[in-house]
């Protein structure tokens, strides 16, 4: 029982990471039918800024809660730019061209960010300072740290402050509405190109923050870590239905505890024949089965079927 | 009347005699040339990019063909790679000790059609449930897909030692061909042919066919049928297409090239290991491809050609010319090769996207006329 809790616990912090990603996938595909290939990227790329950033600052002697402030809102900042130009060079251009077009150019990109990273960060890990101990509280047996708590709670905060503008806002109801129908958005004097700009730097905001908490709650980062992750969260913004923000986070919630009780309870349901290093399979046979059967996902309106 | 000088212009003009005979004997003395020019590590590098060409053959039925994008094509290249590393190596005697005890040695030539049967096998079991969604998720599965191999080849290795894991399977058999192992020099008619040589012309032999195949294919009715479902799908269902069948028959058909590809490199590398299977595997893949101009045989040769010698000639001038310049390594060729490759994906598209050798009918479709006629 202590075991289950425990991987409820792990799935749920896991998750709620892989929410705020999917959440950047689902922004851009509901208002651009696009999928933002290298939105994994960009996490990696906030990552490594806020790391290099927390770094400096911390050996320049800045308060540990300030420099941890100051290199959040520069990794935000960082991947905003990013996630603008990637719009601006990669996808406008190509707005009306067959889909396969973008999606290429969505590949060239995250091969090119990846490779930059390699080339200024190189290809070792680089450790998360430590700088608030980090205490461990027993829970019903299962044990939850400091980090996790504060990531998870973060996460929550940052998903319902999202809602708030997208459902709440001026800037939100353009952005509903775009989605909704481009051309008559236009009509009704909605600027497309700020629209979409600014769902770009939102999605690349939201994934600077989501690469800050996965190198905090592994003490890790790495110039390849943005692949998997970002495949990760797209499955889960396909799980709960593409396009749709709640979905987003219900998907990644969701995809977080499968994937943590998979790799939990694998060994012994196959009685040891696959063990936990299969735990990165777990995503990917979920996305084929929710395409087969369910491709508007949990939660999706949108049919998700089309030539 | 602009429909009928497209299509005449598309006919299959034979080449005239002469040139096509010069073609044969230049190829034929390419790895003589190469080898007496460059040296024999250069040799090996063409017989690479012979097996590249074929790979990329085999996606162009996938995406040029039928327009459906693939990203996990190397998968199949896995399977038939370690189905042959499996049937003709020592190794299953690790994991089947009593029933094979000095593992598993069936012919080359029995184990090619198995590993592009079984490749195809996979094309369909992947396809079949997703091809009916839209093109972009098809490139996630894809892509899933090719980790999931990635990630079963890489753990396969307990209980039961069927993929040796990370440290992959070696001393593969040499493909024989009657009765000679091509893994060795062997002379004929007073020449000696040292082993890369040979396997070069068994690989030529092989593109020769994947290139009439190809050709074949593109101008049959499944070709057609498969340019119809690219350009609009609906358009084709109406026509009476089968399009769910077709996308399938073009997916399993690039598989299968896949696979015969992939037991062709298990047997010349006489080593596998899960690192040759790598998502930018399946990406360089695709990349020549989409170079070189998809759906265009010509294109895609070119393309092929291109990246898999690019990389040899970059990891021979650039470090030599930043030591050079600067006097240390500032950018490895590595990861400048990559950059390059990215880039070159998003200038085409921007640009070119129909590739350096476009194929007519893909130009049009693609609306760049203008970017055609400046060129």
């Amino acid at each position: 029982m202590e075991i289950f809790l425990q991987q409820i616990i792990n799935g749920l912090v896991q998750g709620s990471v892989y929410a705020l990603v999917a959440l950047g996938y689902t922004m851009v595909y509901g208002i651009l039918g696009l999928i933002n290939f290298a939105h994994g990227e960009v996490v990696m790329i906030g990552a490594m800024l806020a790391l290099s950033a927390l770094t400096s600052l911390l050996g320049m002697g800045a308060p540990p809660a300030l420099a941890l402030l100051l290199s959040i809102g520069l990794a935000m900042l960082g991947c905003m730019v990013l996630g603008y130009s990637i719009e601006r060079i990669a996808y406008r251009p190509l707005r009306h061209a067959p889909r396969l077009a973008p999606l290429i150019t969505a590949i060239g990109v995250s091969i090119v960010l990846q490779n930059l990273a390699m080339m200024i960060w190189g290809r070792e890990y680089h450790s998360f300072p430590q700088m608030i101990a980090n205490h461990s509280h027993t829970f019903g047996g299962a044990i939850i740290n400091d980090i996790q708590i504060i990531v998870f709670v973060l996460a929550l905060a940052i998903m319902a402050g999202l809602m708030v503008v997208v459902h709440r806002t001026r800037l939100g109801r353009a952005m509903r509405a775009v989605a909704e129908n481009q051309h008559a958005a236009q009509l009704m004097g909605v600027d497309i190109n700020r629209v979409i700009s600014i769902t770009f730097m939102l999605g690349s905001a939201l994934a600077a923050v989501a690469g800050m908490m996965i190198s905090a709650s592994y003490g890790l980062a790495h110039y390849y870590m943005g692949f998997l992750l970002g495949l990760k969260a797209f499955t889960a913004a396909v799980l709960g239905g593409i396009g749709n923000l709640r979905g987003a986070m219900l998907g990644g919630l969701l995809l977080g505890l499968i994937e943590s009780l998979g790799a939990g309870y694998i060994g012994d349901f196959t009685g040891g024949f696959f063990g936990s290093n299969y735990q990165d399979v777990f995503a990917f046979f979920v996305l084929i089965i929710v395409l087969v059967f369910r491709p508007s996902g949990l939660l999706g309106e949108r049919l998700a079927e089309r030539a | 009347m602009k429909h009928t000088t497209i299509f005449s212009k598309m006919k299959f003009k034979p080449n005239p005699r002469s040139l096509l005979i010069a073609l044969t004997i230049a190829l034929l003395l390419l790895p003589f040339i190469t080898d007496a020019l460059l040296g024999r590590g250069w040799v090996r590098i063409v017989d690479f990019a012979m097996l590249y060409i074929m790979l990329a053959l085999g996606l162009n039925i996938v995406v040029g063909y039928a327009g459906l994008l693939d990203l996990g094509y190397i998968a199949f290249f896995a399977v038939g790679a370690y189905c042959y590393a499996l049937t003709g190596s020592p190794h299953l005697a690790l994991a089947f000790p009593v029933a094979f005890p000095d593992g598993v040695h069936l012919s080359f030539w029995i184990v090619l059609p198995l590993a592009a049967l079984l490749a195809g096998g996979f094309g369909v079991l992947l396809g079949a449930p997703t091809l009916r969604l839209r093109g972009d998720y098809l490139a996630i599965v894809t892509l899933g897909f090719g980790e999931i191999i990635r990630i079963f080849l890489n753990n396969l290795n307990a209980p039961i030692n069927l993929t040796n894991g990370p440290q992959g399977i070696s001393r593969i058999d040499a493909v024989n061909v009657a009765g000679a192992p091509l893994s060795a020099t062997q002379n004929i008619l007073g020449i000696s042919f040292p082993s890369v040589h040979l396997y070069y012309y068994l690989f030529l032999a092989f593109t020769a066919l994947v290139i009439f195949v190809s050709q074949r294919l593109e101008k049959s009715r499944i070709g057609r049928a498969w340019m119809a479902i690219r350009e609009d799908e609906i358009a084709a269902s109406a026509m009476g297409i089968n399009t769910r069948d077709l996308k399938l028959l073009a997916f399993a058909m690039g598989a299968m090239f896949g696979g015969a590809s992939g037991a062709l490199f298990a047997g010349f590398q006489g080593f596998v290991s899960p690192e040759s299977f790598s998502l930018m595997e399946s990406i360089m893949v695709l990349c020549m491809v989409v170079l070189g101009g998809m759906g265009n045989i010509a294109g895609v040769i070119l393309g092929g050609i291109l990246l898999a010698v690019l990389p040899e000639v970059l990891r021979h001038s650039v470090v030599p010319m930043q030591q050079a310049l600067f006097g240390k390594i500032i950018v490895d060729p590595e990861s400048l090769r990559m950059l390059l490759f990215g880039g070159a994906l998003i200038v085409m598209m921007l640009y070119r996207p129909a590739g350096l050798l476009p194929s007519r009918v893909r130009r049009r479709e693609l609306g760049s006329d203008e970017v055609a006629e400046k060129a």
